[in-house]
């Protein structure tokens, strides 16, 4: 048995960590929290780049590291912890993982090294509006190779090069790749729940559009896209959890009440247990995911559904009781907490939200069971 | 990161395997608890375990081990479970009583303990547990005293609750209060006591599940001889932490039940199964399940490389029990009002969810409450202070009492 991240791997989590920690404190989440003007933070995005972290899964033939799956999940883990406020999952996640999985030689060949080399930011647009996408949703048309369509909310779509949009032609759901600095496209920004990170609505007219994969393969491939990502937003979401956790043990070390530290009376230390319960359940399961992932098992669809309803479910708990335990000072814009509350929400909603990921596990399950 | 053995661990299973195969069967596994028959012949299954170095694998070669690793004992314990053998019934005696006699006992009662016990000859049990100390392990009432004879023997009077297997038990390890005039913890001692002594009485108790694993044990002036003392006088707490360390320790190899026999069940009501907030529970369920199984791969890895296990494994009976609890009673009220039958001839998966809903109040309680097991994550492994105690500082004999 040997279900671990390797020696290699770790130290990279570590020198991950302090990387961040120099580079990615919460003062500097807060400059993009508190300023409108400021996206994303471009100098930690810069320096992330010169890192190798955007091409580690990035096969070295364009332009990546070569590394594995596995070193991609230890430093997304770090980067939930941070909070890095960068479009980190939009272009590696979803963009670099579709081009990887679904990309003629020509598209790899334009689109990786360039990812690698931190030239492009990535988005992938699927939402059109309330609800759960599917196909009744997809309102985008691509006709000739030009795109027209809304697409709302976008996550990075007002600072990406690069998106990656649901749209339909002659009826049949596909993924296209669209230039957003191209002709065609403009971009609104949105506010959104976690301010840390970038939400645009963007708009295309006749914008030129490049299919990624077969005729009518959107949603097969979207599903992919997302059990891939799924796995490593789950990383994101453990580490941000664990992160949570961490505060809420410090403060309730040090807060007195009634004459004793808080963390003496029973109801913190269940509700701390329980949220380290749900942390170390989200974990085990992520830990399966990227197994799944790594190795690209067929259980990778039941293994990556497992991992982000736990690690769903495990942000929430610790990022709302995290701000319990601290009490009013919890509460308020100055304290962290938010930040992690945010963030809990934003990792939740981005590949679609839990309760579709239960019904897909259940599905899969049943399918299993009935063979 | 892997699933596979190590080419030693594979050997080592592979071995386990064919041993297994050869010997297993011809048992006619799993015998029947209310044959007379079943004491006899589980314990031959046992001597032919210790005679193949499969009784006791992680004991030293010195006592009948194999000097092996926790590693060897959890494939043995994965490769065994199929078979459904009674080496449970040993276990108690060898898992915890066994190791704290092997640690503090002199050299004459280790030799004449030690053998017989691994080869099923003789069972032991542990008399810990009180009707006035549950969680609170420590607060022994049953009393030992010197005998005024100046013989140097002891005479102990009390009473022990929940303790398993004691029917079929010859002897036991027992915690008893020498000192009442100092604290709670200091004021212990340990001595092993033999079952069949007339001063000993064992009673069943009638569970609420309804069958009676456990027993209530009265003991009315045992005289026990001073060589009988494990440890010394008063160092008892310290002693039972090497037993209940030893508990910590076992890492089971058995799987429990879960989604998949609720999904059995599930075939008898299909409209159930399209039931939206059926559905994203029986996801939940799955979930838990998944990470106990994967939280226990993460330990055994650890076991593998010669590590120690990290803290997560504490989470394990917790996560467990909450998720048995609310899918057996999802499994009832699926049913509708045929739920409420638990004949397992007219039951859906042979009336499986209605016995586990009955139980599961009690795994809840065993082996540590829920509480008690938050208590320990909280503080051994987030660090948070420990409660406060009132009993710190008192004589046990003035500490207030209830029932």
């Amino acid at each position: 048995m040997n279900f671990d991240f390797s020696d290699d791997q770790k130290f990279l989590k570590a020198e991950a960590r302090k990387f961040l920690e120099a580079n990615s404190p919460t003062t500097r989440v807060r400059t993009v929290l508190n300023d409108d003007a400021t996206p994303h933070d471009a100098a930690l995005w810069k320096a992330v780049g010169e890192q190798g972290w955007l091409g580690a899964a990035i096969p070295e033939a364009y332009g990546g590291l070569g590394l594995g799956h596995l070193e991609l999940c230890v430093i997304a883990e770090e980067l939930g912890r941070s909070l890095a406020p960068i479009p980190f999952a939009s272009t590696v996640y979803f963009l670099a993982e579709s081009v990887m999985l679904a990309g003629d030689e020509a598209q790899k060949a334009d689109i990786l090294p360039r990812i690698a080399a931190g030239e492009v930011i990535g988005a992938l647009a699927t939402s059109e509006g309330p609800g759960v996408v599917g196909p009744a949703t997809v309102g985008a048309t691509v006709s000739g190779g030009w795109l027209s369509g809304v697409k709302l909310p976008v996550t990075d779509g007002g600072i990406a090069d690069l998106a990656l949009v649901l749209a339909k032609e002659n009826g049949q759901a596909g993924l296209y790749l669209v230039d957003l600095n191209g002709a065609g496209v403009s971009r609104e920004t949105l506010t959104t729940l976690d301010p840390t990170r970038d939400a645009a609505k963007l708009t295309f007219k006749d914008a030129p559009a490049q299919r990624l994969g077969a005729a009518g393969e959107g949603f097969p491939l979207l599903e992919q896209v997302l059990d891939r990502a799924a796995v490593l937003l789950a990383f994101e979401q453990c580490g941000g959890a664990d992160r949570a956790l961490e505060m809420a043990r410090d403060y309730a070390l040090e807060r007195y009440a009634f004459g004793r530290v808080i963390g003496s009376y029973q109801a913190i230390k269940h509700k701390l247990a329980d949220m380290y319960i749900k942390n170390q359940v989200a974990r085990s399961n992520a830990y399966y995911g990227a197994w799944a992932l790594n190795t690209s098992a067929p259980e990778l669809p039941v293994a990556a559904s497992a991992a982000r309803i736990a690690a769903c479910e495990a942000y929430w708990y610790a990022a709302k009781e995290n701000i319990e335990t601290h009490g009013g000072i919890g509460f308020t814009w100055e304290m962290d907490c938010h930040l992690y509350y945010r963030r809990s929400r934003q990792l939740a909603l981005v590949a679609g939200a839990p309760r579709v990921w239960k019904e897909r596990l259940v599905s899969h399950l049943e399918r299993r069971n009935a063979a | 990161m892997d699933f596979k053995d190590t080419p030693e661990e594979a050997a080592y299973r592979a071995q386990v395997r064919d041993w297994l195969t050869a010997n297993a069967p011809k048992h006619g596994f799993p015998l029947d608890t209310s044959k007379p028959d079943y004491m006899p012949r589980a314990k031959v299954w046992q001597a032919e375990k210790a005679a193949a170095g499969y009784a006791c694998i992680t004991w030293p070669k010195d006592w009948g081990g194999q000097g092996g690793t926790p590693v060897q004992n959890v494939i043995y314990a994965e490769e065994e479970g199929p078979y459904q053998t009674p080496s449970a019934l040993f276990s108690i005696g060898l898992g915890m009583c066994l190791p704290t006699v092997m640690t503090v006992a002199d050299e004459a009662t280790k030799t004449r303990f030690v053998g017989p016990a691994m080869r099923g000859e003789e069972i032991w049990c542990q008399l810990f547990s009180e009707p006035s100390g549950g969680s609170d392990v420590a607060a022994v009432r049953t009393r030992a005293v010197r005998s005024d004879d100046g013989s140097g023997d002891w005479i102990i009077n009390g009473q022990k609750v929940w303790t398993t297997g004691a029917q079929f038990s010859d002897y036991g390890i027992i915690i008893t209060r020498t000192d009442p005039d100092v604290p709670k913890h200091k004021g212990m001692t340990m001595f092993w006591v033999d079952m069949r002594d007339p001063g000993v009485e064992v009673r069943p108790i009638h569970q609420m599940s309804g069958g009676s694993k456990f027993n209530e044990v009265f003991i009315t002036d045992v005289r026990v001889k001073d060589s009988q003392r494990l440890g010394a006088v008063g160092d008892g707490w310290k002693v039972s932490l090497v037993t209940l360390m030893n508990e910590r320790l076992s890492v089971s190899g058995v799987r429990p039940p879960g989604w998949p026999a609720f999904l059995d069940a599930a075939r008898a009501t299909p409209e159930a199964m399209q039931d939206r907030a059926l559905r994203e529970k029986l996801a939940d369920w799955y979930v838990q399940a998944e990470g106990l199984r994967h939280t226990r791969n993460r330990t055994m890895t650890a076991l593998s490389k010669g590590e120690t296990p990290g803290p997560e494994s504490s989470i394990g009976k917790i996560v467990l029990t909450d998720y048995l609890h609310d899918l057996s009673s999802e499994a009832v009220d699926m049913l509708d009002q045929y739920g409420i039958i638990d004949d397992p001839a007219l039951s859906p998966a042979n009336a499986a969810p209605q016995a586990m809903w009955v139980g599961n109040p009690g795994l809840r309680l065993a082996g540590g409450t829920d509480e008690i097991l938050r208590n320990i994550i909280a503080e051994r492994v987030l660090g948070l202070p420990g409660d406060i105690r009132v009993d710190k500082d008192v004589a046990f004999k003035d500490m207030p009492r209830g029932r």
